[in-house]
């Protein structure tokens, strides 16, 4: 069976972010050091079939966290993720961004900001995750596109449309 | 320079012109009329709307056609859903892990 836990994910215009929430099977002190131990990230961060390998890892206030994320072929592309503040088991903020092998951080590349916020809902856990990117004029523009809604498919009738005039 | 169809979108006048040339193709004078800024202007963003794939032009006749290309416009759903999908795929592993974590 599907895991049963639902996430939400939503994209909001006014604060140019996305939100995702997501409820956790376990208790908050759990949850907590699945985010911040090294060893415990390095068992899920990387979508599969990718794997995430960290090289060094500091979790306190102006730390930061230096991994790579390793493809099914060995190919590698390195993160940086730097830490900004911590008040524990409670939430954490930081910024991310995709680095080279020394952490260097490729400004080319998106960066976003983040908070990842976390509530004791007894035997599980809430974890609200917020992100807000440098250059979200382009998130707020899909936005304002009407893109979530349906759009898409108005896209699609006006394809075809397209196709009979062209 | 990179452009890409996020970039297309991110100015109003830029998406007014996409909202006007989705309903009907337009000469570049019918599209200027719409605009108080200059044809310059107007046609500056037609450049870059173009290099983004979400505008083509076409000539009939004498005259220029803008037509728009909704197909480019997708890769942003596209975009969107993949992000989605990252975070699902991610804490669907992070239940496991948690789930072992607990057994021990």
């Amino acid at each position: 069976m599907k895991n049963a836990l639902l996430m939400d994910f939503i994209v909001d215009k006014a604060t140019h972010s996305i939100t995702v929430k997501r409820e956790f099977a376990a208790q908050l002190p759990l949850v907590w050091d699945a985010f911040t131990k090294s060893e415990i990230l390095d068992q899920w961060w990387a979508p599969k079939p990718w794997k995430a390998r960290t090289k060094t890892m500091d979790f306190r206030e102006g730390g930061h966290w230096l991994y790579a994320m390793i493809g099914p072929e060995g190919e590698e592309h390195w993160g940086l993720t730097s830490y900004r503040t911590i008040q524990p088991q409670e939430r954490f903020s930081g910024t991310d961004g995709f680095s080279d092998a020394e952490g260097n951080i490729n400004p080319e590349l998106p960066q976003s900001k983040w908070t990842n916020n976390f509530q004791d809902n007894g035997d599980a856990t809430l974890v609200t995750i917020l992100i807000t990117y440098n250059d979200l004029a382009q998130l707020e523009a899909t936005i304002q596109m009407g893109f979530k809604e349906g759009l898409t498919m108005a896209m699609e009738g006006l394809d075809e449309v397209l196709a009979t005039l062209s | 320079m990179r452009r890409d169809v996020f970039q297309a979108i991110a100015d109003p006048t830029r998406r007014a012109i996409i909202a006007l040339i989705a309903l009907q193709a337009m000469t570049p004078n019918a599209l200027a009329e719409h605009f108080d800024t200059s044809r310059q202007a107007v046609s500056k963003h037609i450049k870059i709307l173009t290099e983004c794939e979400l505008v083509r032009q076409e000539q009939s006749g004498r005259e220029i056609y803008y037509h728009f290309n909704p197909t480019k416009m997708k890769e942003i759903d596209q975009w969107l859903e993949k992000f989605r999908a990252l975070w699902e795929d991610r804490f669907s592993q992070l239940d496991n892990v948690l789930l072992n974590l607990k057994n021990k």
